[in-house]
Order: C-alpha cells, then structure tokens, then sequence
C-alpha cells in the first residue's frame, strides 16, 4: 500500500549562508495493507522528517514515494489533495484547526469531505469522542482551549473518523493516560484489522510492540548526515 | 478533467514597471488557492487581471464556461464578461463598501444579483435573500437594515452572501479578513470554509496573511516582483518552503 | 430691443439643427440618451430649459403652442415659457389640448388622448433613472449599452421592502421596446399607461444634464414591476370636485386652516372643458 524507493531530501538554508543539509538519505522500503511498521532511531534521527515526506508536507527530492497508486514526488497538489482526502490519513502531534468552531464539527470534518451527510458524520464524531472520554459538554466548544491530552485525543478522534486505507501516526500515545491510551491502541487494531496499511512513530515501547509489525531504523539513512 | 481556470502567462505592465509577469496555473473545480507575497508583490494586480477589472498586457485566462466549455475571458466580449462576473464569477473586495451599496437594505444587496440575472418576484427574491443572510450568520430581522448599520464583519459576510447567491463556482477574495479583529477573522474563515466545501467552490484568495492560507487554501503561490517564485500545495510552501523568498516570508511570521 | 432681434424660437439656427440631428436620433433609437450641446437659455436650470431647447428646436411658425406645469395653463412656469415664444417665435398659442400641435409639459400627460401629428416635449430634470444606485455615469452608460438593468428592480424592491408596496409615485422607470430603461421625467405613475402606443410623439429634454431623449408614434412601452407586485396606475381615491371626473390625475387642495381640502383634476384644460359640458362635483361653485 505505501512504498518507498531511494528517497532522499536535503534541506537548504537560502537566508542561512545556503547551508545545504541532507537528512534523509536512499530510504526504501513498503507497507502492506493490514500492516504497521514503526519508524524508530533516536530524537533527531529524521523520523518527523520522514513521516512528512510520505504526507507530503515536505518535499520529497528524489525516488518514489507510492500510495496506492499515486506517486507523492511527482503527483499534481491537486492529486495529494485527493490523496489526503479520500486515502492517507494523518495524526500529527498537533492540533491545527480553525478557532471557535465546534469540536464535534472539528472531528466530523474530514468524513464532510469525503462526502458523508451531516447526521452521520455527527454521529461517528460522537461515538469516537465518547469513546476516547471527552466529555460531552466540551463537544460545542472550541478544541483550541483544550488541555494539551484533551487536545491529543480530539486529534486522534479526527484521525480516525474517516477509514483510511493508509494512515500515518505521530505519537499517538504521547501524553495520554492508561485508559485512553488503551483506546487508541484498540483503534489503531480496528484499522489494522479492516487492512490500513499505518505507520507510526512511538516512543512507548509496550505500544510498539503491540501494534507494530515491524520496526524501522531511520537513523541508519541518516548517519553522519544531520548530525 | 478540465481545469475550471487556465492562467496561461499572464503579464501586465504599469509602463516600464511590472506588475505581474508570466504567471501560469491551473485551478480545478473545488479547489482553493491562496496568492500570498507582501505588498506591491504583483498579487493584486494578478487578481484583477483574472477577474476582468485590469486587462493583462499578455496571456490568456481561460475559463471553463458552462455553456461553451473553455473560453479565454480576456478577449471574450465585455457583454460577456460582465455576464460571467455576475453569474459564475464572484468578487469578495478586502473593504465590504467597496463591494455593497451601501444606501441599499441588506435583502436588496443579496437581491441585485437575482434581478441582474432576471429574478422578477419579490417573495422569492425576498426568501432566498433571507436564506443567504441565515447562512452567512446574519439574523434574518435584519434584511431591510442597511449595510451602514452592520458591524464590520457582518458587512463582509453580507457581501459573501451577496456573491454567492447566485451560485458562483469561482470565488475572487482580495485579502477577504483584512481589517476584521482577530476573532472576527476566525468567524469568517470558518464560515468560508464551510461555504467552499458545502458548495464545492473553486476560490482565489489574495492575502499577505499566511495563517489565511494555511486554514482555507490547498494551494498557495508565493509571489516576489511581480512574479511567481514557489507554488504547491499549502502546506508543503509553508513547512517546506524551497525558495529564498518563501523561506524568509514563512521565517518572518510571529510566532504565537 | 425688439423681439424681431432675436433668431425665430430664440436659438440661432445652427443649434436648432444641432438639436434636430439629436431628436431623429432620439426617435431612431427609442429611449436612448442622446447628448447634446445643452445652450445657455435666458432662464435659470430648473426651469425647463431643456423642453425650451426641443420645444425652440421643432416649432414652426405655423405651430400653435400650449405649455402645461403640473397639468396646468396658468401657473408662472408655464406662463412665462408661453410667453418667450410668443415674443421669440410668434407662434400661435392655445390652452386646448386639442388645438395644439406642440405642448410643452412638465410633471403630467394631458388627460386628453393626443393624436398624430401633434408633439408632446417633456422638461427632464434627471434623466438618468439609474442615477440614485450607481452615480457613476460611466457605469450607468455601461449598463444601458450592456442592457443590465438588475439594478432598477433593487429600487423597487427596496420600496416594497420599505414600504410594503411600489411607492414610486412618479418617474416611475419605464422599458421602451423591450431594449433601454428609461426615466419619463417626473409624471405621476398614474399617467405611465399613456406613455405606450401614443399617437404623438414625445420628446425629452434635459438642459442641464445635456441629454434629449424620444419616444416614436406607437412605441412599446413599459412599467416595471415584480410578478407579485405588479405596476399599478394610482391616484387620489375621489372625484374631481369641480367637474366630478372619476378617472382623471387629481390635486389636492388645502381650503382653509381647519383641515379642508378638495380634490380637483391637475389637467386644467380638461377640467374646464367637462365644466363648460355641465359636468360639476360636489364643490363646483
């Protein structure tokens, strides 16, 4: 479902002397439907770098990078809009959203894009905050006010609202206690289970080695390269 | 598919001066691209020329017209023009005067544009007007106020209303929030994104505000001098930004 | 000086033919706002200089001439204006309708039927009726041209809205043959209905704003208005109260401090006319 052939990125620093960086170096490797592979290596290794490239908020220099059947560096912005929308899903570390709108309308979002009728898109939000514990009084208010877990877990509720065939997770686990934590694992099998091809960054160990399939050093396209 | 707008090498000139040189584009139905750039960058001038209130020295902007299928509206007859730029075009102008009569209720604001089009009943006219001021968030008591007695922001979604009356499918915004207060600005970009969505609006949003763009547009051109330095999708331009230009721009924002 | 000092009909005859050029221009293109070089004439704007310049223009020393102010023969404006051309022209002048072959008028149609060869000149203020929404002539010239005229319904709808009816009670805008807008000078609505099919022809004029406008015999004719609020022909809900007409345009006349009034034709001449035939009202003295 994702797969990775020879990518490679450099940043480069016009306004800083034109310091030109490589950071990730002739990665390859694929993903399978139903499957999830964690990227691993230390802070700073290029694991954030990486999973950007695939989404497409980095630019990608060279090699291929295929979902599905769209290839993300030489793909048309309307295509990874596309991509986005319909295919690739996204639970970044942070929330982005417009103020004062309602969370409910917040998680309901990416499944209004996909074509889904108000009512219903209001009902799977509601079951998947409730599921991840936000209370139902904070459903009308804004998420920007939220505590930074309550934050996290609207996030994780919009990432999940639409099932994407290939899903990439930054942290999810990060910052959550015991019980939701549990439930966002529990969603992460759910994907597998109905074959998202996922891959994900943890730094919680048990996680991983719950969910994941696979590990992948990232440091070893990296070495001696950012350092 | 078809683009719904080709921008094919769009020049104007103010004598020796650029105003905007050689920009090209494509803009599919549904799409929403936001022109940022600092003042005097060409951004606005490339607005007019699209939208038909400057004509470009060189280039062609060719729209996919419902009746005709593509045509280029810069040597299309002003008839025809002016027909488009109240039908299939809307114009959001960054000042709400500049785009409402203002000695006018707001129901016959939101009005003109269906009796420019033919609409002769007044209770129908009257009931879609009404209609477009819920939509827009304006209590429908208010639709024989004038627009003077309208706070800013009202005054910019009462011309939102007003353009999208009639079911435009391409969207002008010159700087759309400039000038509202900061919670004014969220209202109304969240308003406008439900709009593009709901109506599967194609825009073009003109703005030095980057936050804009990042919340309403896929698509962003990074303007310098009158040309286009970096184009892509919106949030690669922002996070990723490739040129000198563009790094400086994004780098210089505020964080807050 | 003498009046036989003066060119006939005041103006010199270059500038009548100026005129004329703009009159069969006028007529060739119904409703369209011909410009033309609007003279100086020995009375302040305002005062009808524009009708004096078509009037100066057509008349012929055979002409017998009438002028009415507000329907009326014998108010200052229509009176002096009779008189300038009695001393310009020599023309014959009447006060019948029916006598006249050229009319100057400002604010009324005679209640009369007019018939052809007679020429009824109106005295424009404005003659733009897109003016008071768009004050840039510019656009306003664009939007004739381009024939988009949206922008005259957002007048009525903002009456109805306002007022909960059309209350454009006079330059009530007309559509000549289906093509220009056109503002009929201020005339009652009551008298629009006359505009269409006439037998005469109608010649605007507007000296300050330098526009003459025309009206061919039997032109198409009209009113605007919405589905559900169509165009209504009103007037004072009484007879005249001096010959007792039912369907003529009526003034309202104040009698006294204590609130009396009477409402009697503003069509002088047709009210004489019933009056001198034995019709009466109830005040008729």
């Amino acid at each position: 479902m994702i797969e990775l052939k020879d990518v490679s990125k450099t940043f480069t620093l016009h306004n800083q002397g034109s310091a030109v960086i490589e950071v990730i170096n002739d990665v390859s490797f694929a993903v399978a439907s139903g499957e999830c592979i964690a990227l691993t290596g230390n802070s700073g290794a290029g694991k954030s770098t990486l999973m950007r490239m695939i989404y497409g908020n980095y630019l990608t220099q060279s090699g291929e990078i295929r979902i599905g059947d769209v290839d993300l560096v030489q793909a048309q912005p309307r295509e990874v809009i596309a991509l986005r929308r319909d295919v690739l899903g996204y639970v970044s570390q942070f929330l982005r959203v417009v103020p004062r709108v309602p969370t409910l309308d917040v998680v309901a979002e990416p499944l209004r894009a996909v074509g889904v009728s108000a009512e219903d898109a209001q009902v799977r939000a509601k079951e998947l905050l409730s599921q991840l514990n936000i209370p139902e009084r904070l459903w009308s208010l804004s998420p920007t006010t939220f505590s930074g877990g309550e934050q996290q877990r609207v996030n994780i509720a919009r990432g999940f609202a639409h099932t994407y065939p290939a899903m990439l997770l930054d942290e999810p686990t990060a910052s959550l206690d015991a019980a939701n934590r549990e439930v966002v694992l529990s969603l992460i099998e759910d994907a597998k289970a109905r074959g998202a091809a996922i891959i994900g960054i943890f730094h919680d160990e048990a996680a991983r080695d719950r969910v994941c399939d696979r590990e992948i050093d990232v440091s070893r396209f990296t070495r001696g390269l950012a350092a | 598919m078809t683009p719904l707008l080709s921008v094919q090498g769009i020049t104007k000139l103010y004598g020796s001066h650029i105003g905007c040189a050689d920009v090209s584009f494509e803009l599919y139905p549904g799409e929403v691209m936001g022109i940022v750039g600092e003042s005097g960058s060409g951004k606005s001038t490339l607005l007019n020329c699209m939208a038909g209130h400057l004509k470009p020295d060189a280039g062609a902007v060719v729209f996919d017209t419902r009746a005709d299928g593509p045509r280029d509206t810069v040597t299309m007859s002003e008839p025809e023009r002016r027909m488009l730029s109240r039908t299939d075009w809307a114009f959001v102008h960054q000042h709400a005067r500049d785009g409402l009569r203002m000695g006018v209720s707001a129901g016959g604001n939101v009005g003109e544009r269906l009796m420019a089009v033919g609409d002769r009943h007044y209770g129908n006219i009257r009931d879609k007007a009404t209609d477009w001021l819920e939509r827009v968030e304006i209590d429908a008591s208010r639709v024989d106020d004038r627009p003077t007695t309208f706070s800013g922001g009202m005054q910019q979604r009462l011309q939102i209303a007003r353009n999208l009356v009639t079911g435009p499918r391409l969207v002008f915004m010159d700087e759309p929030t400039g000038g509202l207060d900061v919670s004014v600005q969220a209202r109304l970009l969240d308003l406008l994104r439900g709009l593009v969505r709901d109506m599967g609006l194609s825009a073009i949003i003109v703005t030095h505000d980057l936050a804009v763009v990042r919340l309403l547009a896929d698509r962003l051109m990074v303007m310098k001098s009158g040309r286009v330095v970096e184009a892509g999708l919106t949030d690669q331009v922002l996070d990723d930004p490739q040129h000198a230009y563009s790094q400086l721009l994004v780098s210089s924002v505020l964080q807050v | 000086m003498t009046e036989s000092a003066y060119n006939f009909a005041y103006l010199d005859e270059q500038t009548k033919r100026m005129i004329r050029r703009a009159i069969l221009k006028g007529l060739a293109i119904p409703g369209y706002q011909v410009p033309f070089a609007s003279r100086e004439m020995p009375m302040p704007y305002g005062w009808g200089t524009g009708g004096v310049q078509v009037s100066a223009a057509v008349l012929t020393p055979e002409d017998r001439f009438k002028v009415i102010d507000q329907g009326a023969d014998d108010t200052t404006n229509a009176v002096s204006i009779r008189t300038f051309f009695e001393r310009t022209a020599q023309v014959a002048t009447t006060t019948k309708t029916a006598q006249a072959s050229v009319i100057q008028t400002r604010h009324r149609i005679p209640e009369e039927k007019l018939s052809e060869g007679q020429i009824l000149v109106y005295q424009v203020p404005i003659p733009e009726p897109l003016r008071f929404l768009e004050p840039r002539e510019s656009e306003t010239r664009k939007m004739h041209a381009l024939e988009e005229y949206g922008l005259m319904h957002v007048k009525l709808y903002e009456d109805i809205s306002r007022h909960g009816h059309i209350a454009t009670s006079y330059a009530y805008p007309v559509k000549v043959e289906g093509r220009y807008v056109m503002d009929p000078s201020p005339i009652p609505k009551f008298d629009n209905p006359k505009l269409g099919d006439m037998a005469a022809i109608q010649l605007f004029g507007a000296g300050r704003e330098q526009r003459i406008y025309a009206l061919p015999p039997y032109t198409d004719v009209v009113s605007l208005d919405f589905e559900d609020h169509p165009f209504e022909a009103s007037k004072a809900d009484h007879p005249c109260a001096l010959c007792g007409a039912e369907h003529s345009y009526l003034d309202e006349v104040i009698t006294d401090d204590a609130g009396g009034r009477m409402f009697v034709c503003s069509d002088t001449d047709f009210c004489e006319a019933r009056q001198a035939a034995g019709h009466t009202g109830k005040d008729a003295a």
